[in-house]
């Protein structure tokens, strides 16, 4: 046991040095696409709008007419200190961003997750247990098309069917403009404030905004975790502890239930992970089609701007996402399946 | 001199044959499902190639024509026998707008491929066979480029491009191939590094070939045999992207050509009155195309792909003296 706790926390360890660099090359990469490209973020996002003396006086004042590496230096720690930064155009702090229109994304892919593993768990044990057959068939093509369709399609045609032909469902926004004026944010997820508020109406709107949103991106995410959940399942069906199980004369069903499948779904972990990338990727996609006002729709609103020090805080705190999501799946990995842990 | 360069040009030859040979036999074995897919999905992609190259002939229209005759054409018509997709809120037929957006995916794909592939797969061939510190700097670039969600990198490169290049197909290609790049630099290299390591290069090492000439005739062909599928799934992503691009605004400008995910961004404020022909077609044709290069990239997945491949079996005569092939 002794030794097992060791190799793990070296496991850990070495993890963690490993996503220092990491960090360090894409906060640089991230300044050096959106800093050294266009110039400078002021003339960027003002120029044209306000005279000249404003814009260097501006410029001046948030030191951006300092020489490159000094602001490369000062940027850097900025963000080590976990200031992202303000927006130029209208001077909200990035956090205050994030924690707004972040907790929005974070409702909305948190229950396109639950869909997509759901539905993709579902297909794809399915379709590798009954490799080769109608229900393999079924479940890959509905994989695939559902892979092959873009989020905003899906989204669209969810809209004018749902929403513009039976007219069942809200197909832009949150909430109905009344429950937004008056609801009391605590979290800004709005399913768990209308439930803190204990507004059963409220709740049921919100539900009712979220349902179009995030069944399009779980679904669209579902076709992933098909793929690989098949592909496991195939794979462990042909491993020799199940030839050992079947051979010990263990009946087929508990050697398809308790051995392959359970087996089969511990990649599942790492694959949540690696969604979250694209998860993210679709939000931005969903919100954009649904009026969702989440960080993506934000980013977007902000390119269209050029303020350039928005989007730039923004992406970094999307990079961060992901490689602490990465961190920790590896870390769970680590804990579960001791071969990982070299 | 001349004597030995010819004998061992010839068996060089002949082995490259049957190296190819080898390499699309596999295709001919596939039995089942994974045939099924192959041959359905190269069928759709080659449906879509040729509707690309004879736009100009059964186009109705050029993709940014609003009138005929001196006559407007209608506003957001309903399919009709004059348009049999209907008309966008231009005017603009959605059917001529289909079949040249055809060209424009398929160019924009072709182009980023052909960059992602001609950087990514020497970069993985140098770092996984030369290793060391080149090796462990490119993995750390590639990596963080990995993990940032790619339709946002796609947008950043997009948008930086835009004010210098315009948003034409190039632009949109750039874009796309920065975010493919480290997917062929990663598999290339993690297959370098496990084929490095191989009798045969270890004996080609031996006898004293040069590391370039070992990369070019031992690794290489080795290596690539992992870039068809991948290429095939990836020209299938590379089609969403793109669409996605174009529904966000950062894709091909409207005056350069016609791109489906650009119609579907216009078609979302028509939803809201029920008009349905101005995203359903062009979406359609994004759905139809990426499975077709899917089934097509699965397929050729699950022939060359060991792990996966089921071959038929053939009934082998013991009897006489065996012969290997």
């Amino acid at each position: 046991m002794a030794a097992r706790g060791t190799s793990l926390r070296q496991y850990l360890l070495t993890r963690l040095s490993l996503v220092v660099p990491m960090v360090f090359i894409l906060l640089t990469l991230v300044f050096l696409l959106m800093r050294v490209a266009p110039g400078d973020p002021i003339s960027a996002s003002l120029g044209g709008r306000v005279p000249q003396e404003e814009v260097d006086r501006i410029k001046e004042e948030l030191g951006y007419d300092r020489p490159l590496w000094i602001q490369y230096v000062d940027y850097l720690g900025d963000v080590l200190r976990g200031d992202f930064g303000v927006a130029i155009t209208d001077s909200r702090k990035i956090g205050e961003i994030v924690r707004e229109n972040g907790a929005a994304t974070l409702e909305l892919t948190f229950f396109a997750m639950l869909i997509a593993i759901f539905v993709g768990v579902l297909f794809g044990l399915l379709a590798g247990r009954f490799r080769d057959t109608w229900i393999d068939g079924g479940s890959r093509l509905f994989g695939i098309v559902v892979y092959a369709m873009p989020v905003f399609f899906l989204g669209l045609m969810a809209q004018l069917f749902f929403g513009s032909y039976l007219g069942w469902l809200p197909t832009s926004g949150r909430a109905s403009p009344l429950v937004d004026a008056t609801l009391e944010t605590h979290t800004n997820i709005y399913t768990i404030d209308t439930l803190i508020a204990g507004d059963w109406d409220a709740f049921v709107d919100v539900v009712k905004h979220l349902i179009l949103p995030a069944v399009t991106l779980g679904l669209v995410t579902a076709g992933v975790f098909i793929r690989l959940i098949r592909v496991n399942v195939i794979r462990t069906m042909k491993d020799d502890y199940i030839e050992a199980a079947r051979a010990r004369g263990i009946d087929e069903r508990s050697v398809v239930y308790q051995h392959a499948f359970r087996n089969a779904l511990v990649p599942v972990i790492t694959v949540v992970g690696l969604t979250v990338a694209l998860l993210l990727s679709g939000a931005v996609l969903t919100e954009t089609t649904f009026n969702w006002p989440g960080i993506g729709k934000t980013l977007i609103g902000y390119l269209e701007n050029r303020d350039y020090t928005a989007v730039q805080g923004i992406i970094i705190v999307f990079a961060l996402v992901v490689v602490t999501t990465s961190l920790v799946i590896d870390f769970v990995n680590a804990y579960i399946d001791p071969r990982i842990r070299y | 001199m001349a004597v030995p360069a010819q004998v061992e040009r010839v068996p060089a030859r002949g082995s490259r044959l049957v190296g190819v040979r080898r390499a699309f036999k596999p295709i001919g074995e596939a039995r089942g499902m994974a045939r099924a897919m192959l041959w359905v999905g190269a069928g759709i992609t080659l449906g879509f190639v040729l509707i690309a190259l004879l736009a100009p002939l059964i186009a109705p229209y050029d993709f940014d024509t609003f009138r005929a005759d001196g006559e407007r054409f209608p506003q957001l018509e309903a399919p009709s026998r004059d348009h049999l997709m209907g008309t966008n809120v231009q005017s603009t037929d959605v059917l001529s707008r289909i079949i040249w957006g055809t060209q424009t995916e398929l160019k924009v794909v072709l182009i980023s491929l052909f960059f992602s592939i001609a950087i990514g797969v020497p970069l993985g061939l140098l770092a996984g066979y030369f290793g060391g510190k080149l090796d462990r700097v490119l993995v750390l670039i590639m990596d963080a480029l990995f993990v940032f969600p790619f339709l946002l990198l796609a947008i950043v490169i997009a948008f930086l491009l835009s004010d210098r290049v315009g948003r034409g197909v190039f632009t949109a290609a750039i874009a796309i191939t920065v975010v493919y790049v480290p997917l062929y630099f990663r598999v290339v290299r993690n297959h370098t590094i496990s084929i490095r390591e191989e009798p045969f290069v270890e004996a080609a090492r031996a006898l004293g070939a040069k590391p370039f000439t070992i990369i070019r005739k031992y690794v290489f062909f080795n290596v690539v045999q992992n870039v068809p599928p991948l290429a095939t799934l990836n020209a299938a992503d590379a089609i969403l992207t793109l669409a996605a691009l174009g529904f966000l605004g950062y894709g091909i400008q409207p005056t350069e050509g016609a791109e489906w995910g650009y119609d579907i961004q216009r078609a979302v404020s028509d939803a809201a009155s029920g008009i349905w022909w101005t995203g359903l077609f062009p979406g359609l044709a994004i759905v139809l195309l990426v499975t077709g290069l899917t089934l097509l990239g699965e397929g050729l997945n699950e022939t060359i792909n060991p792990v996966l491949r089921k071959r038929p079996h053939v009934k082998v005569d013991l009897g006489t003296h065996g012969e290997l092939s």
